[in-house]
């Protein structure tokens, strides 16, 4: 027997310790390291080996590693490309997704199936093993976010895109990306991002939403960055010279787009965003609302397989099912409707049952009843019957009694009435 | 450079690359405490141990802060758990501590069941968190988490060794928390009998083969103090509340007439060392302890119980979905077979009772084939006896009219007779 307590808040007097608590779990946090999932889509030729390698400053895809751009697709292909980076001691393991072949053919229906399978496939692994019953530490492949690569075509957002962000937005985070933005002015470039927004709201697409926070230094910038969604980017993997500087940057005979100047382009934002402030935040959403909603429907579907194979048997099961179970649960429930379903029923059999051998028993004894009555009857008929013949037959000896008297005197008389 | 969890599983498949400059998910481990920040932490201790030996007071004394509750008397008539939920914040973490204390614990005469209140608390913290992890939408992110992550478990200050309630106690709670012993109200003993009172508790512990926690030593950066404090287990403790002046400064202390023991003095007693591994260095390892081991270890045996498994006979691994159809098939085929057999059970007693009253109605039948005899043989002798009485009748009649008949004429003769004889005497 145990009871709760409310909650009350309380004032220490002294300095207790635990506030040292962040430090343990940042200590135990770097002992076991970072993952994470990335996936680009685009068209080929959009740049996304040339951005992922500037994002991580390194040679993801190398002339050792070709990226798959570089190799002939036929079909759409999901490609991931492991990495083991380490930065001040923490260590990330970096998987990139690539989609080599999306959007290239000329009938592209149906090619962001792979993509869809792929992220199902992933949820699934993970949901597998934390079903099972021996669970070990469990390695978390699921995609964090998909940077999705519009082409600066400077007129909104092609159908494929569309469909395509209309398709995955409820299985991962989509962050929309302008790719190449150095082939448009910033006039372009902002009606350019006004167009796609207004698109993108009108289809209801729910791209990737920056949390709030109730910091005011963190709000405004998050404002900021809101104001200039989707970002436009640039890549590159080449460094050169600016100024004495040395950047990484595209060399045109006009000048250098650098990748990492904020008026040329919104890369630093993006690596600010996706790398320095927003990664856990990537990482939770995707665990508590793309993961939720994947896991609820498969094990919704699968009570609800179980209900529909029983409607056989008609009215003993319950039929609904009511989401804050778990499946085992609902079955609990169900196996006790059931029992009192049975006994309700076991009862009405029971009171039907003895209803009719009441009946029945009333109808013997109703019969033995009436046998009785009828016994009675006849056997009052036959003494009355008796009680008259014995009154005749006394009648008649008094009567033969009287005449054969009369008989004797007359006789006698006679026999006087001879001498 | 020591390799991570993550690359270990890594293993081949990912191969290390150099970076080119500062791309900065080196604020990860920042990330990750900001949220966890944000999110407030929370901690569960269970305090084990019998009545009087301070259990409150030393919690009030590690938290610097007064708890609710009144001191419990000794005649409780089994053991009950009281749990008492704090919000407690410093700097920036906000803390929702939950302090659970047993009540009458060792009190009764027969304290055989003792342990078992408790084993059911920490069992059903646990069933309640695998509930939620199992519901089809849960939430768990938002789960007031009540698994209790820490057990202090309260030893009488006796001097000489464990009581055998301590350690049926302890062996029941080994396995599904994280148990720290302490010698409680240590300022009873001096110190050469506790250094011998310690030594003789730890072989206890180990001959019975009690696991209590272990401080970790797996992290470099905190390896050395939690071995060196893994040698001062149990840790020997003294609470108080009550401040004295010690030179300028005002202690924590219990003041008796041959001196004052300070409760936060190294030398005095281990509180200290108490304080320092259970809340500023290990409290994280503690709760990640009770959700790794204990709580997995719990799980896993519910699971089994209720059939799961993770391969079927031939080794192939299960998914989720078949496993939870497997279920729900027997689930059905049981309610069918109960349903069928009650039926069955009723038509059987239906049975039975037919053939009952088939027999009843049988018996009235010759009951009343007989009375039907009876009343026919009855009925037959009635008959005779009219018939006799009717063919008297009809002789009397007969042999009355005949009479009649003989007298008419002998009175027409004797008339004539008498007639003649009249006549003759008038000749």
């Amino acid at each position: 027997m145990f009871t709760f307590g409310p909650q009350q808040p309380k004032n220490l007097e002294g300095y207790v310790g635990f506030a040292n608590l962040p430090n343990q779990v940042y200590r135990k946090s770097v002992k076991r390291g970072f993952e994470f999932t990335l996936m680009v889509v685009g068209e080929s030729g959009l740049g996304k080996s040339t951005l992922i390698n500037s994002l991580f400053l390194t040679d993801l895809y190398s002339p050792e590693y070709p990226g798959p751009s570089h190799r002939v697709k036929k079909t759409v292909q999901v490609e991931q490309s492991k990495v083991l980076v380490k930065e001040g001691g923490v260590q990330l393991l970096l998987t990139i997704v690539d989609t080599p072949g999306f959007g290239d053919a000329v009938d592209n229906s149906n090619c962001w199936q792979p993509v869809i399978d792929y992220i199902d496939s992933k949820f699934e692994d993970y949901l597998n093993a934390e079903s099972r019953v021996n669970r070990r530490l469990m390695p978390d492949s699921r995609v964090l976010c998909c940077l999705y690569f519009i082409a600066p075509s400077g007129h909104g957002l092609k159908p494929l895109d569309i469909e395509f962000m209309k398709r995955l937005h409820e299985k991962v985070n989509i962050i929309p990306l302008i790719a190449k933005a150095d082939t448009m002015t910033p006039e372009e470039c902002q009606l350019f991002k006004k167009q796609i927004m207004k698109e993108i709201q009108d289809h209801k697409i729910r791209v990737y939403e920056f949390p709030e926070t109730d910091d005011e230094e963190e709000m405004k910038m998050v404002k900021r960055i809101k104001d200039r969604l989707p970002l436009a980017v640039v890549g590159s993997n080449t460094i050169i010279e600016v100024n004495g500087k040395r950047v990484r940057g595209r060399q045109y005979p006009w000048g250098v787009a650098e990748v990492e100047n904020g008026e040329h382009c919104d890369f630093t934002i993006l690596r600010n965003m996706l790398i320095r402030t927003h990664m856990q935040d990537l990482k939770d959403v995707t665990n508590n609302v793309h993961y939720e909603n994947y896991r609820s429907r498969k094990l919704a579907a699968v009570t609800y397989n179980g209900g529909d194979g029983s409607k056989s048997k008609g009215q003993l099961t319950k039929a609904e099912t009511s989401d804050d179970m778990s499946p085992l649960a609902q079955m609990e429930e169900e196996r006790r409707d059931h029992v009192s379903k049975m006994k309700k029923m076991e009862q009405e059999m029971e009171q039907v049952f003895e209803m009719k051998v009441k009946e029945k028993l009333q109808k013997l004894r109703d019969s033995e009843a009436e046998l009785q009555r009828r016994h009675e009857q006849m056997k009052k008929n036959l003494d009355a019957q008796h009680r008259e013949l014995e009154e005749r037959r006394r009648q008649h000896e008094e009567e033969k009694g009287s005449w054969e008297g009369q008989q004797r005197i007359l006789e006698q008389q006679k026999l006087d009435a001879s001498k | 450079m020591a390799s991570t969890e993550i690359a270990r599983q890594a293993g081949e498949g990912a191969r290390a690359v150099p970076l080119a400059g500062h791309v900065g998910f080196d604020s990860m481990p920042d990330q990750l405490v900001n949220k966890s920040v944000n999110h407030g932490f929370c901690f569960n201790i269970l305090c084990v141990g019998e009545t009087g030996l301070g259990k409150s007071t030393l919690m009030d004394t590690l938290f610097n802060t007064k708890f609710e509750g009144e001191p419990t008397q000794h005649n409780q008539p089994g053991v009950t758990l009281k749990s008492n939920t704090y919000e407690l914040q410093e700097s920036n973490v906000r803390l929702k501590l939950t302090v659970v204390n047993t009540v009458g614990f060792g009190d009764q005469i027969n304290k055989e069941d003792s342990y078992k209140s408790i084993v059911e608390f920490i069992d059903a913290q646990f069933e309640a968190y695998l509930q939620e992890e199992l519901k089809i939408k849960r939430t768990l992110h938002s789960y007031h988490d009540t698994r209790i992550h820490a057990c202090l478990y309260f030893i009488a200050p006796t001097g000489h060794s464990l009581k055998s309630l301590d350690l049926v106690t302890m062996k029941k709670l080994d396995s599904k928390v994280n148990i720290i012993p302490i010698v409680a109200k240590s300022d009873a003993i001096s110190k050469s009998e506790l250094a011998k009172f310690k030594i003789k508790i730890t072989s206890e512990l180990v001959s019975n083969g009690v696991q209590i926690y272990q401080f970790p030593t797996d992290d470099e950066s905190v390896a050395e103090i939690n071995s060196t404090m893994n040698s001062h287990l149990p840790f020997a403790v003294v609470g108080s509340t009550e401040e004295v002046k010690i030179g300028n400064k005002m202690v924590k202390a219990r003041q008796y007439p041959w001196g004052t023991v300070q409760v936060e003095n190294e030398n005095h007693c281990d509180f200290v060392k108490l304080r320092e591994m259970l809340i500023r260095v290990n409290m994280e390892d503690l709760r990640e302890q009770t959700h790794t081991r204990h709580y997995e270890l719990y799980r896993r045996c519910k699971l089994e119980e209720m059939g799961f498994k993770d391969t079927d006979p031939d080794s192939k691994p299960f998914s989720l979905q078949e496993t939870y159809e497997a279920k729900r098939n027997e689930f059905m085929g049981e309610l069918q077979k109960k349903e069928e057999e009650m039926r069955q059970m009723f038509v059987q007693r239906v049975k039975e009772k037919e053939a009952e009253l088939k027999e009843a109605e049988k018996e009235l039948h010759e009951k009343f084939d007989r009375l039907k005899k009876l009343h026919q043989d009855e009925k037959k002798k009635v008959e005779d006896k009219r018939k006799s009485l009717d063919d008297e009748l009809n002789m009397f009649k007969q042999k009355k009219t005949a009479a009649e008949l003989l007298q008419n004429q002998a009175q027409q003769a004797g008339g004539s007779t008498t007639l003649k004889r009249d006549k003759e005497r008038k000749k």
